[in-house]
């Protein structure tokens, strides 16, 4: 069955009645502090199971938590990026639930004064999403379910996590997958998180419900779970929305149930975890054990200081300053490392376009297709000084463009560098000089005033030849060498 | 018994030491023995450390470094103060066997100073109760009277130091847990300023109230053991910055001009004669010392008892959650399911009184309660420091007596918990209120129940915020004014 959709209505197969959903989505990020929230064990991931613990994090009697100062710093800044505001007065809270790789039963988390409020992000719609809150809070230990019994990881306990909370303010599917990348790409360039979701540290969770379209209020909402990429968030949504637009045609109201459903990414489908009965009861008060929080005007400023032109700013930076398309302007912010990357390469070679044809082409090529070993640019060995002498070389001449290409794939490959590796590749072979001589006597041929300009004193005239010459040689000659030969095979002549 | 340190208080027999006149060895031994004979007349330990005592004092005895503060004393440690390697079970069936991983800070900064721990006391479970029956393994018993209870929830620290089996013993004072056994058995507990002492690796109980307090057997024994384990730790983020308080009485504070005041409300018409009786003469021999004797009122003193059992449960209600049969303790399974297991480790593991302040707790902080019980005690305990700030705008110290009564019979009172709770009328205040207060020896009293006996008293005398060293120096000023301090039980081995 497949459903027509009109901008953010869908359309039911069956009854062709309009329905329009309501998103709203709550993320948590892990911020990137060398050491856990409320303990010195430092943040580790894949580490062997529970090596990276002490009293603190395990919970252990006695034991009592000291805020890591850094988490505040990044969170602050976390909200300055999103446009929040911070609160100056604000504490943590418990929040009490029992569960096997909660080591406390509680979880030190935000309550009633969240550390900020407000803050969004626009989408390229136009649609501003709104943040109701951001808090900080603890994450949980990992729980792994085996044969021989459940195993709990307390690694990860007491790591420090941001949740953000939206306003129900988005409307699709594709709503959802554009705000999470805008999300994680202003998380990443303000340098709070690295926000990689394959690490767990990006996670989400959505909430949507379905209405006639025109229909007054809200309906039912369902919490989807297990998400764990931007596309799980999308299809999920593809296919929740239909199942609850086609529960409502087929039972009416109160079709749609209060409750918690897992995306299943093989089956592509959503399906019951467990329904709500009533509000949990976390039983939330402030934690005694920490002291209140102020967040002086200094902490906040210190923050604004660091906080780097995002991604936004930079896009448009790109298209007005650096004349870039708009794609090209997209793809170079993809993430922080590829826009300091481009920057620095284009600052050296002066030629931004040249750098980002350059980066997208071959360097995020290669990174895409697994041809280096490296997460990042930032972790490329063929640095942006590298990239720029292989730009300087190609305009001037020096490497032909199909060189140039072949030369950056074998610095990437082999990690060497561009000398050595136009050594090894013999990108400077020296031409032999009768065949140097055929060369430049065709371009003068082909260019007869050329010779005429040179001899009325015009040297500059010969430029015209040393193109053609170049091209011939394959990027190989070097190109004093074809000035001297063409002045030579001119003033012979006359 | 045997007499292991001939009623030598632990300034007396450090000195004693240091001059070579008693060997480290030989009086750890007196003290062993004398503890392993107490133990069927008093219950005073849970567990004697003979062997690590011994090789610690053999080691102190070979050791050339400066002999610390405490070199040579020992001392005893309550069951739910963290030593690592030793056993921490809090006198619950549920932590049974734990062995705690790490030192508190008190018992590490004893260990730095010389002191020789050998052994555990005895306590109400989790510090929760005024009469040492709450004790999963049996109640101590005042050795001035073994049919009668020393108090609680410090019960077996108190009834070792009163009994002169070691000098000093740690406790830990929440709602007068120090103070009220202190009273009981005749000897000094001093609760210091909330935050004067570390609370790390003090197993939590109401963490705002919470407090690791010394029993000592002279005025002089506090301070030097507040010079010991005072002083700001960075491991407890409540811990005030403030330098330990100096070791010794400094002769500051002078009788003469001295006003102490008397709060109407802690000498209700229903305090037993005999305590009134011992109180108003110590207050008597102040005066005729130079003390102004001062009326000052506590208006809100009525609301503190309502208001102590629910902030402390409520605390409680959330730090005893991670008491779960996971990751140490006892663990009872269930029909398989983790809450299965959950619930009943817990059912096995808590006794009454912990379950039944778990349970309150937990009803004090529920949603749509919380704010009529946990909120409108938070707010009556503003009330109460008020009070105390305004008192203290009249007066230098606030005396009163420290228990309502002598030490009662085994038994009376376990099947009433409300009439337990009273026992704490006198002391919960100055624990709402965050403020040092001693229970200084103050003579002797006949319980109502048998007019032949005498038993003592104590007078609580309680200081403004951080005024830590006045409240010790006029502890001091009334030691001198009798030798009640000096007399022990027939029970004890002195």
């Amino acid at each position: 069955m497949s459903w027509e959709r009109d901008g953010h209505v869908w359309i039911s197969p069956q009854t062709g009645a309009r329905w329009v959903p309501t998103i709203g989505l709550e993320v948590h990020a892990q911020l990137s502090t060398k050491t856990k929230l409320f303990c010195g064990c430092e943040v580790s991931f894949g580490a062997p199971p529970n090596t990276h613990t002490c009293p603190v994090c395990t919970g252990q009697p006695g034991a009592l938590p000291v805020l890591n100062e850094a988490v505040l710093e990044l969170a602050v800044r976390a909200a300055l990026a999103l446009g929040a505001d911070v609160a100056r007065e604000t504490h943590f809270d418990r929040k009490n639930y029992f569960y096997c790789d909660l080591p406390k039963n509680f979880q030190t988390s935000q309550y009633d004064h969240p550390f900020c409020s407000g803050g969004g992000i626009e989408l390229s719609s136009g649609v501003f999403v709104r943040l109701n809150r951001i808090h900080m809070e603890e994450d949980a230990g990992k729980t792994m379910h085996t044969e021989a019994g459940s195993l709990v990881d307390l690694n990860r306990a007491g790591v420090p996590l941001i949740e953000s909370v939206t306003e129900a303010d988005l409307s699709s599917p594709e709503d959802a997958y554009e705000y999470l990348t805008r999300f994680r790409e202003i998380l990443q360039f303000a340098g709070v998180s690295t926000a990689d979701m394959e690490k767990g540290e990006l996670r989400c969770d959505v909430n949507v419900s379905v209405r006639p379209e025109g229909e007054e209020g809200l309906r039912t909402k369902v919490e989807v779970k297990n998400l764990n990429s931007f596309r799980h968030v999308q299809s999920s949504l593809e296919h929740e929305i239909p199942r609850q637009v086609a529960a409502y045609e087929a039972e009416g109201a109160g079709a749609v149930v209060q409750e918690t459903r897992l995306w299943d990414p093989d089956r592509e489908e959503t399906r019951t975890m467990r329904v709500k009965e009533g509000e949990s009861d976390y039983r939330y008060f402030p934690c005694p054990d920490l002291p209140e929080l102020h967040l002086t005007e200094e902490l906040i400023e210190s923050q604004r200081a660091l906080l780097p032109e995002l991604p936004k700013e930079r896009r448009a930076r790109y298209q007005s300053e650096l004349g870039l398309s708009e794609y090209d302007a997209g793809v170079l912010t993809g993430s922080r490392a590829t826009a300091d990357y481009f920057e620095e390469a284009a600052e050296r070679s002066g030629d931004p376009k040249a750098t980002a044809n350059w980066v997208s082409n071959e360097l995020l090529r290669a990174l895409g297709a697994g041809e280096v070993k490296a997460a990042s640019l930032a972790e490329l060995s063929f640095r942006p000084s590298d990239l720029s002498l292989v730009i300087q070389k190609a305009a001037s001449g020096e490497l032909h463009s199909k060189g140039a290409r072949e030369l950056v794939r074998e610095c990437l490959r082999t990690g060497e560098g561009v000398e050595e590796t136009i050594q090894s590749l013999g990108l400077d072979e020296v031409i032999d000089d009768s065949q140097l001589e055929a060369w430049c006597e065709e371009a003068l041929e082909a260019n007869p005033r050329v010779r005429d300009e040179v001899l009325a004193g015009n040297a500059k005239a010969l430029g015209a030849c040393i193109g053609p010459v170049m091209k011939a040689s394959g990027g190989k000659a070097d190109p004093k060498r074809i000035t001297e030969v063409l002045k030579g095979l001119i003033e012979g002549s006359s | 018994m045997n007499a292991p340190f001939e009623g030598l208080d632990a300034t007396g027999l450090r000195d004693a030491i240091c001059a070579g006149q008693r060997g480290v060895r030989e009086t750890t031994a007196a003290c062993l023995d004398a503890i392993e004979a107490s133990q069927d007349t008093l219950g005073a330990f849970l567990t004697i450390e003979r062997e690590s005592a011994l090789a610690r004092a053999e080691e102190l005895e070979r050791s050339d470094a400066e002999p610390g503060p405490l070199h040579g004393v020992p001392v005893a440690i309550k069951a739910n103060l963290c030593w690592e390697g030793h056993e921490t079970n809090c006198a619950s069936r549920l932590l049974e066997g734990w062995r705690a991983p790490y030192s508190a800070t008190s018992v590490e900064r004893l260990l730095a100073a010389g002191a020789v721990p050998v052994g555990v006391t005895n306590m109400d479970e989790f510090a929760m109760g005024s009469s040492g029956e709450n004790s999963a393994f049996g109640p101590a018993r005042n050795p001035w009277d073994t049919t009668r209870i020393p108090g609680g929830s410090s019960s077996g620290s108190a009834v070792a130091v009163a009994a002169r089996l070691v000098p000093l013993a740690l406790g830990s004072d929440t709602g007068g847990s120090v103070r009220q056994p202190a009273a009981l058995c005749g000897v000094y507990g001093y609760k210091p300023t909330y935050g004067r002492v570390s609370r790390y690796g003090l197993v939590a109980f109401g963490s705002s109230l919470d407090q690791v307090s010394p029993f000592v057997t002279s005025a002089r024994d506090l301070a030097l053991c507040m010079s010991v384990i005072g002083g700001h730790d960075p491991r407890d983020s409540t811990s005030l910055e403030l330098d330990a308080p100096s070791a010794a009485l400094r002769g500051e504070v002078a009788l003469t001009g001295l006003k102490v005041g008397v709060p109407k409300e802690h000498f209700p018409p229903e305090l037993d004669k005999g305590t009134r009786a011992a109180c108003e003469a110590a207050l008597a021999r102040l005066e005729e010392r130079g003390c102004e004797l001062v009326e000052v009122s506590l208006p809100h003193a009525s609301y503190a008892i309502p208001t102590y059992y629910v902030v402390a449960t409520a605390e409680a209600s959330s730090n005893l959650a991670r008491f779960d049969g996971v990751a140490y303790g006892q663990r009872v399974d269930g029909d398989g399911s983790l809450n299965s297991m959950f619930a009943a480790t817990r059912a096995a593991g808590f006794g009454d009184e912990v379950k039944r302040r778990i349970l309150i707790g937990t009803y004090a902080l529920s949603a749509g309660y919380q704010d009529e019980w946990y909120g409108r005690a938070t707010r009556a305990r503003t009330l109460l420091r008020r009070d105390y700030e305004a008192a203290f705008e009249r007066c230098d110290v606030i005396a009163a007596p420290t228990s309502p009564t002598v030490a009662f019979p085994l038994g009376e009172r376990t099947e009433d918990p409300v009439s337990m709770y009273l026992a704490d009328i006198l002391t919960v205040s100055a624990s709402l209120a965050g403020l040092p207060a001693v229970s200084a020896p103050a003579g002797f009293a006949a319980p109502a129940d048998d007019p032949t006996k005498s038993l003592p008293v104590g007078l609580q005398l309680t200081g403004p915020h951080a005024c830590d060293e006045r409240v010790i120096e006029v502890a001091g000023l009334l030691e001198s004014t009798s030798d009640d301090h000096l007399k022990t039980p027939s029970g004890g081995a002195a």
